[in-house]
């Protein structure tokens, strides 16, 4: 197992990618802290990693609340010992045309997929140049990539994301750490469960392999870039979609 | 025990991976040790530990030289 041993905190991992990402790194021996943004979703957190026989545990965190953050890598550090992994995979859309669009609709988006990423990866990065080894993936989207109507706020948030992962993989790239993100298309989880059934054919419409994918092929490539495997590859945004976007 | 002043420059010999020798009280860490702005900042990490203080950023940029750190350990330690 190419993570025994080592810390990762995966947010939002109460449902849907996060759920899917946590119980892959833990089958590789990691010891898991997943969030979610209630007590009961952490109970649950630590219920499922508990029942596969996965070390770890669930945490309360709202990424939006900054001393929350703080106190959570200290618990963390010292119930465990500082994250080695930080999956930022907590994200939220609020979709609007532009025209339609609310302030508070840009900043909720901003806030909680993007302001968050800059919050912990800082918040982790101490831990990770001492240890001369550290993982930061984020999970941006498809249509940071390619755009999507209704959706500036989100894609300006994933793309946000794209820069800053270039960005930081440069900063620290002498200490052995890498930083990358992986872009998922059209996942079957709650966050598309809402779209309209007829907007959805259209999304098949645009995928050669011709079906939604599953959160665990998120996990399986968020697994492979925490891995020594991937020891190599930094900087980067790996796009699991299907075909749905071809860089 | 040392004295602040020996204390420092170990930690900085260690981070900056050059010799305890070649360290002068006026050595600026940029420009004498070859250090980078990432060195620095772990530096001051370093030294953090070392002394079990927290130097806020501001006060962390103006330290670019031995004697800085030395002088701003001094002022903070014990207090
Ligand atoms: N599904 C897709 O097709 C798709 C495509 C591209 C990218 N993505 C990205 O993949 C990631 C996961 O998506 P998903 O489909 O698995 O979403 P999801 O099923 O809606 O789950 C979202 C997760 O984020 C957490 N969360 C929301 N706001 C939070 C906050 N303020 N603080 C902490 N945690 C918060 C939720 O916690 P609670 O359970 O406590 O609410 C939940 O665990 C997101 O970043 C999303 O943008 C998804």
């Amino acid at each position: 197992m190419s993570l025994q041993g080592k810390v990762a905190l995966v947010t939002g991992a109460s449902r849907g990618i996060g759920r899917a990402i946590a119980e892959s790194l833990g089958r590789e021996g990691a010891i898991v802290i997943g969030t979610a943004t209630s007590d009961s979703g952490a109970a649950a957190i630590a219920g499922y990693l508990q029942e596969a026989g996965l070390q770890g545990t669930g945490l309360a965190l709202d990424v939006n609340d900054a001393a929350a953050v703080d106190a959570a890598l200290d618990q963390i550090e010292k119930a465990h010992g500082p994250v080695a992994v930080l999956v930022n995979n907590a994200g939220i859309t609020r979709d609007q045309l532009l025209m339609r669009m609310k302030e508070d609709d840009w900043d909720a988006v901003m806030d909680t997929n993007l302001r968050s990423v800059y919050r912990l990866s800082k918040a982790v990065l101490r831990g990770m140049m001492k240890a001369r080894w550290g993982r930061i993936i984020s999970i941006a989207s498809v249509v940071g990539a390619s755009g999507s109507a209704g959706q500036t706020n989100y894609a300006a948030a994933k793309a946000g994301m794209m820069g800053f992962t270039k960005s930081l993989a440069r900063e620290v790239g002498s200490r052995n750490i890498t930083v990358n993100c992986v872009a998922p298309g059209f996942i079957d989880t709650d966050m598309t469960a809402v779209l309209a059934e007829d907007y959805k054919q259209k999304l098949l419409a645009q995928i050669p392999l011709e079906r939604l994918g599953r959160p665990e092929e998120i996990a399986d490539a968020v697994t492979f870039l925490a891995s020594d495997k991937a020891a190599y590859v930094t900087g980067n945004t790996l796009h699991v979609n299907g075909g749905m976007f071809m860089n | 025990m040392e004295n602040i002043e020996q204390r420092v420059k170990k930690i900085v010999a260690e981070q900056l991976g050059v010799n305890e020798a070649d360290i002068k009280i006026d050595s600026s860490f940029v420009e004498d040790l070859g250090a980078d702005s990432l060195d620095t900042v772990e530096l001051v990490m370093a030294l953090e530990e070392e002394f079990e203080c927290e130097i806020p950023d501001e006060e962390a940029e103006k330290i670019t030289n031995v004697q800085q750190a030395v002088d701003y350990v001094k002022a903070h330690l014990g207090k």
